[in-house]
């Protein structure tokens, strides 16, 4: 098996690859071209007939498949298991897992073992040289791993000179989805998972699952509706649900809202919650902390209301309506009913 | 059954309220604007310990924190909610680490102190939310480990169950102990300070707080063993000088940047009627909406 790739841990649910997984496939392709490696991948579970089907058209040049009934539904240490037994073999020089819960768990007890260093829900990857201040000693194609730190305020570049792999989380969002190549075709490495795992890692038994699809979906939203801290109240949030059903969008909120009670956490939008890019982004009474704004950003169109004139956020709105939300919002509602067809 | 419950706690600067002052001119922290406080969800964390010890007559709940000596603060913040007491792990060659060697140095502090059952933590802590050092830890001390806790439902022939959430659901899982637990910010609130508590353990004091005391304070804290925060050195918990601080991080910052978000130049509107009916016109015929 050749080393020195990138691989990316694909997460496995209910016979589907999650997104946030191609995601990161979409990044990887772009990254192991770069440096010149294949991209690889690995799904544990079980039931896994067909999967690469899901993969391939992402660039994937080798997959390998670890099958058994004991490996799904995600448990911690037999998945670690199973990567830490493998990156002993193939020395990934990369490795790329989604900021969710499952990878948030595996991540730091794969690093952890391999002493290798894991950078925690970064929001760009790069490749590029390093010098280190101290000896001098020069690397070439580090992965950057950026992230935002200290609660958004800073972005920090880290960079793991000496340890393999470098180990990164990106959250769900952060990243684009895009197939390479729908007729790609990789190799399928089938592991036997007896090689890997041993029957003492099964420790911990899930008892009871009751996992549900989101029925909230900001992120492919083309419009959103989204409320801060400044809604007041989780029946102005009403307000924004009758604007979102009018216009055929989602809502979003910002931490302060969530943080608040005002609405439920699978609504957030930010460096902590989702990013979004959607045609128009209607901010009401957000003030904008960085952390929102990082997930927003790179929205479209942007409105913010706000009681507030030098709220933040309007600065980098196209339109800034100053005014009381409860009463703007209503004549949003109103003139788009009168309007449209 | 009585346990021995360790709870990981970290004093961190409330990056959630930055304010305009919290950043230096030349982009670095300032960490004087940021108030030191005890991170949210190892309070989360240390009301499950709690929890456990009221259901479990003759438990003890140990908190163990690494960070400047001041980090004693959360600890007698600990005690003051029910804690019994708690060690600060503090020393400069532990300084720069990163999560790896964190989790490094707190897993030696927890071999040295033996004889536990259930290490519980916050999820993540707000400075870093990298959620990592819960499980390296689990990892180096060979433990299984459940993340994203909200409810400890009970312990049954050893076996100690547990409520996760997660993304799109919960899970109910039952681990053997030994286990690391890190505790989600949903699960309940910790309890207050107990006012009886608070007189007992006000003058609870870290070793190196009890230098600066009178010899009569001093014999007064002697005579009150409760009273006393150990502090461990790197070399009290036989960590490998290479594992820890600086030269044990495999990560290194390369750079540190502010965060600039390009201004646009806004259109400011009205509010009033025909403004916002020009707005909702306008957004239909560029095909934004509609």
């Amino acid at each position: 098996m050749s080393q020195n790739n990138l691989i990316v841990y694909c997460e496995f649910e209910d016979g589907k690859i999650a997104d946030v997984s191609l995601e990161l496939l979409t990044k990887g392709r772009q990254l192991a071209s770069k440096l010149g490696v294949e991209l690889q991948a690995i799904v544990i579970g079980d039931k896994l007939d067909g999967v690469e089907e899901q993969i391939f058209p992402y660039g994937v040049d080798t997959l390998y498949k670890v099958e058994d009934k004991r490996l799904y539904p995600y448990t911690s240490n037999p998945h670690a298991a199973v990567l830490i037994n493998l990156f002993k073999e193939i020395k990934p020089q990369i490795c790329l897992m989604g900021a969710t819960c499952i990878g948030r768990d595996l991540g730091p007890r794969v690093s952890s073992c391999l002493h290798s260093g894991l950078t925690a829900d970064c929001t760009s990857l790069e490749i590029g040289p390093h010098k280190d201040p101290k000896t001098g000693k020069e690397y070439t194609d580090l992965l950057y791993q950026i992230r935002p730190a200290f609660g958004g305020n800073i972005v920090a570049t880290i960079v793991n000179p000496e340890c393999r792999p470098q180990m990164a989380t990106v959250r769900e969002g952060v990243m684009k989805k895009e197939v390479y190549d729908p007729n790609h075709q990789g190799q399928v490495i089938n592991l036997d998972a007896k090689d890997y795992v041993d029957d003492t890692d099964f420790v911990v038994e899930i008892i009871d699952r009751q996992i549900q699809k989101s029925k909230v979906n900001i992120k492919n939203s083309p419009i959103i509706v989204a409320g801060g801290y400044g809604v007041g109240s989780k029946e102005n949030f009403d307000l924004l649900f009758d604007l979102a059903k009018t216009l055929g969008g989602e809502v979003g909120a910002s931490r302060a809202a969530v943080d608040a009670g005002f609405i439920e956490h699978e609504r957030q939008i930010g460096q902590t919650g989702v990013t979004v890019r959607p045609k128009l982004y209607i901010a009401c009474g957000i003030s904008g902390q960085i952390q929102h704004i990082a997930g927003m950003q790179d929205s479209s169109i942007i409105i913010s209301i706000n009681n507030d004139p030098n709220a933040p956020i309007n600065t980098i709105a196209d339109y800034v309506i100053t005014g009381n939300m409860e009463d703007i919002v209503p004549k949003l509602i109103k003139y788009y009913k009168k309007n449209s067809k | 059954m009585s346990l021995n419950i360790i709870v990981l706690a970290k004093q961190v600067p409330d990056t959630r309220n930055v304010g305009k002052d919290a950043m230096k001119e030349d982009g670095t922290i300032n960490r004087a604007a940021l108030p030191a406080i005890f991170n949210p969800e190892d309070l989360n964390a240390l009301e499950q310990a709690l929890r456990l010890k009221d259901a479990n007559p003759g438990s003890t709940v140990t908190i163990l924190t690494m960070g400047l000596p001041r980090a004693a603060e959360v600890i007698r913040e600990a005690m003051f909610r029910g804690a019994d007491g708690g060690i600060v792990l503090t020393d400069r060659v532990l300084g720069g680490a990163d999560t790896l060697a964190t989790s490094y140095s707190l897993a030696q502090a927890v071999k040295k102190f033996g004889n536990y059952d259930i290490i519980l933590g916050g999820r993540q802590a707000i400075d870093g939310d990298t959620a990592q050092v819960g499980p390296q830890i689990a990892e180096k001390l060979h433990l299984p480990q459940v993340t994203y806790a909200e409810e400890i439902l009970g312990i049954e022939d050893g076996k100690i169950i547990v409520k996760r959430r997660l993304e799109n659901g919960v899970e109910t899982v039952k681990a053997p102990l030994p286990c690391v637990i890190t505790v989600n910010g949903s699960a309940p609130d910790c309890r207050p300070r107990n006012a009886q508590r608070l007189m007992k353990y006000k003058r609870a004091v870290s070793t190196s707080e009890k230098a600066h005391l009178t010899d009569d304070q001093k014999a007064f804290i002697d005579a009150r063993p409760y009273l006393n925060i150990d502090e461990w050195s790197a070399a009290y918990v036989e960590a490998d000088p290479e594992q820890i601080g600086l030269p044990g991080s495999p990560t290194k910052v390369k750079a540190i940047e502010n965060v600039v978000f390009t201004a646009k130049e806004s259109l400011q509107l009205e509010n009033n009627d025909e403004q916002i009916e020009k707005l909702i016109i306008d957004l239909i015929a560029n095909h934004t909406i509609g």
